[in-house]
């Protein structure tokens, strides 16, 4: 039973963890910095050119 | 399985979509929920929009890094980054296949009776050039004088843009009609060649030239959720090369950056339960009917 529990806890990869908590960090680093409130500035506009118009 | 795909994919376009005063306001939602990130293509500048573009969003914090560190302010595109990582990191391509309004249009599209065609395996390498260029570089090093870059793959490629966005703002503010020009056109014929090809072949725009998807695909052997070739039990009868939407040959790449997880060939195709669902290495789901005996390999 233990062996068996043993062999699942080996199979779990760490690698996705790993890659969350790294891209997570990022994003918090990005809020501290006030990165947020520039994406809110740019997505409340209506971008003529990037849409082909102007 | 593939019904509860459709509704999610549905469910999931409506809500990164869901301001629906648009005919009244005539202009796109301005709200706080534009903070969040939408995980498909979704341009923000669609009146209906709710979310933000990471690749749009991406595209105008890169252009306007220089400008951005000269006020002393630390743009670098982190929080953006981040939040496509965490998504990447989880789901990988999972979301092209289940949460992706441009990719729903695409699958409505392909279901329109025609004769259908498979897309050479060697266009798919054109969606990296787009990331790194159109969406990373180009809006970096290609500045005017004020230091000031553009987003080149929403200006003179994104098809989903002009959809989503380009067209109904026309529609909403008859005086913007006077404004169009080239660009305009130029964004138009790429998208009638993408609504063209998607009758034709299936989901040409997210093989061939999605930068989104190219992101995603890079977390390949990364992400937390994905499919699993169990070889033990395969027989290599390639039934699930028949139904991917993509072109996967699952039984001989399984860890191909293109599978956008739908579950087609777990659930419709393979009848040996070859294929599961995998999250963390941990298996949690096989296909929904019932297997076949193994005396009948």
């Amino acid at each position: 039973m233990a062996k068996k529990k043993k062999e699942k806890t080996r199979s779990i990869r760490t690698a996705p963890f790993v890659t969350i908590l790294i891209f997570l960090v990022m994003g918090m680093i990005g809020i501290t910095t006030g990165e947020v409130g520039r994406v809110l500035e740019q997505a409340v506009q209506v971008c003529l050119s990037c849409i082909g118009i102007g | 399985m593939e019904a509860v795909r459709k509704w999610i994919q549905t469910i999931l376009a409506l809500l990164a979509n869901g301001s629906w005063s648009f005919p009244f306001t005539r202009t796109i939602y301005q709200g706080p929920l534009k903070v969040v990130c939408s995980p498909g293509l979704n341009c923000y500048s669609c009146p209906a929009s709710t979310t933000y573009c990471p690749i749009g969003t991406l595209q105008q914090l890169m252009a306007g890094i220089r400008v951005a560190i000269e006020n002393g302010q630390h743009f670098y595109g982190l929080y953006v980054i981040g939040t496509m990582g965490v998504l990447g990191g989880i789901f990988g391509r999972l979301i092209c296949g289940w949460a992706c309004p441009f990719g729903l249009i695409q699958e409505l599209l392909h279901k329109i009776p025609s004769r259908k065609f498979s897309i050479p395996r060697k266009l798919n390498y054109i969606k990296y050039f787009f990331l790194l260029f159109f969406v990373i570089l180009l809006p970096l090093f290609v500045v005017d004088d004020f230091g000031y870059g553009e987003a080149w793959f929403c200006k003179y490629v994104c098809p989903a843009g002009t959809l989503e966005a380009g067209l109904p703002m026309l529609m909403l503010q008859p005086e913007l009609r006077q404004t169009v020009g080239i660009l305009f056109f130029n964004k138009l014929t790429i998208l009638i060649f993408f609504i063209i090809w998607s009758v034709l072949a299936s989901r040409p725009f997210c093989r061939t030239l999605c930068p989104l998807g190219a992101f995603y695909s890079l977390f390949k052997g990364l992400k937390l959720i994905k499919l699993r070739h169990v070889e033990e039990n395969c027989t290599q009868c390639k039934a699930c090369h028949a139904v991917c939407p993509m072109g996967v040959k699952f039984n001989e790449s399984p860890e191909d950056t293109e599978c956008i997880s739908c579950l087609k060939c777990m659930d419709k195709a393979c009848k040996f339960d070859a294929i599961s669902l995998e999250i963390a290495g941990i298996p949690v789901g096989q296909r929904s009917r019932p297997r076949i005996p193994v005396a009948s390999k």
